[in-house]
């Protein structure tokens, strides 16, 4: 991966450069026009937190039943992306529907549900931070806890009553507007993978040190 | 017998008469019409927004990018001062 890794920057650089060309063309949504095209940055946003809480999601599995500590770095640069993805989309989404229906926030399913699923995603991150020691097991159980969660927010469109458009939207999308919606989902996928080697090597780093520090005080 | 042909007239006028108001273009515009009487949706420009949206994603990366830079920095100085201290030793 690490060989993989200069040749993916350039990838997804050039991918984020090319994407813009792609979203101007595309045509504009009958009902919604200019501002529908939030839609091709908002949604891949979306689908990277989805795939951090996976990574999260599984490697707080690994942690737990298996104590694998590589794996426990990957958990929490895994919680630390979803909460910036996250963030993405709930900055997003109200721009979005602030002039497609008129106000920045409705209290439906869909949008209640995702700020939760972030809210989960902080609180690992303030375990971690401030939960002291065996607070990694507790973080755990709390990123479990969220990636169980994330089935029911991306179904909630379809399972509740929402202003929020449904999953239906993405495969029925025609070429013109698929095409660089796909562009834009694989760029943000990447840029995932990027900033997930990032930092999981400042994790690494910050691991070594802690076992210099051990080695310092036993030597001394 | 006048009574009878009057009302006929008139009321012939009538039939006659409103299709040919239904048909008449609407009345030319009396007033302009303020933006902030329009529903929102209709009176906000998206332009803004989406700017906002995407500068918004691109911040948020930058930014996380630098923090990871500045607690790489942090974790380095750390390491250096301890493998001195160790050295010195």
């Amino acid at each position: 991966m690490k060989k993989a890794f200069g040749p993916l920057v350039v990838i997804v650089g050039a991918m984020f450069v090319v994407a813009p060309f792609l979203i101007a063309r595309a045509p504009y949504e009958s009902t919604m026009g200019l501002i529908q095209k939030v839609f091709y940055y908002h949604v891949p946003s979306w689908m990277a937190m989805y795939s951090a809480i996976a990574v999260c999601g599984v490697a707080s599995a690994l942690y737990l039943f298996k104590n694998n500590s590589a794996a426990d770095r990957y958990a929490v640069s895994a919680a630390e992306l979803a909460v910036v993805f996250g963030l993405m989309g709930l900055i997003t989404g109200p721009l979005w529907g602030r002039k497609a229906w008129g106000v920045w926030w409705q209290w439906d399913a869909r949008l209640t549900s995702a700020l939760l699923l972030e809210l989960i995603f902080v609180a690992y991150l303030l375990v971690r931070a401030y939960g002291g020691p065996g607070s990694e097991k507790l973080a755990a159980g709390t990123a479990l806890f969220g990636a169980a969660t994330t089935p029911f927010v991306y179904y909630s469109v379809d399972i509740w009553r929402t202003v929020h458009p449904k999953t239906s939207v993405v495969p029925t999308l025609k070429p013109d507007m698929g095409i660089p919606f796909a562009f834009c989902s694989v760029a943000f996928i990447l840029l995932f993978v990027v900033l997930l080697q990032l930092r999981l090597n400042l994790a690494e780093r910050q691991t070594a040190l802690d076992e210099l520090y051990l080695a310092h005080e036993e030597s001394s | 017998m006048s009574v009878r042909r009057i009302l006929i007239a008139a009321s012939s006028w009538l039939l006659l008469a409103a299709p040919v108001f239904a048909v008449q273009p609407p009345p030319g515009q009396s007033e302009f019409v303020p933006v902030e009487t329009l529903p929102p949706s209709e009176q906000l420009p998206a332009a803004p927004y989406l700017i906002a949206a995407y500068a918004f994603v691109w911040i948020a990366v930058m930014f996380y990018l630098w923090t990871i830079w500045r607690r790489l920095n942090r974790v380095e100085a750390d390491m250096r001062a301890l493998e001195q201290k160790t050295t010195r030793r």
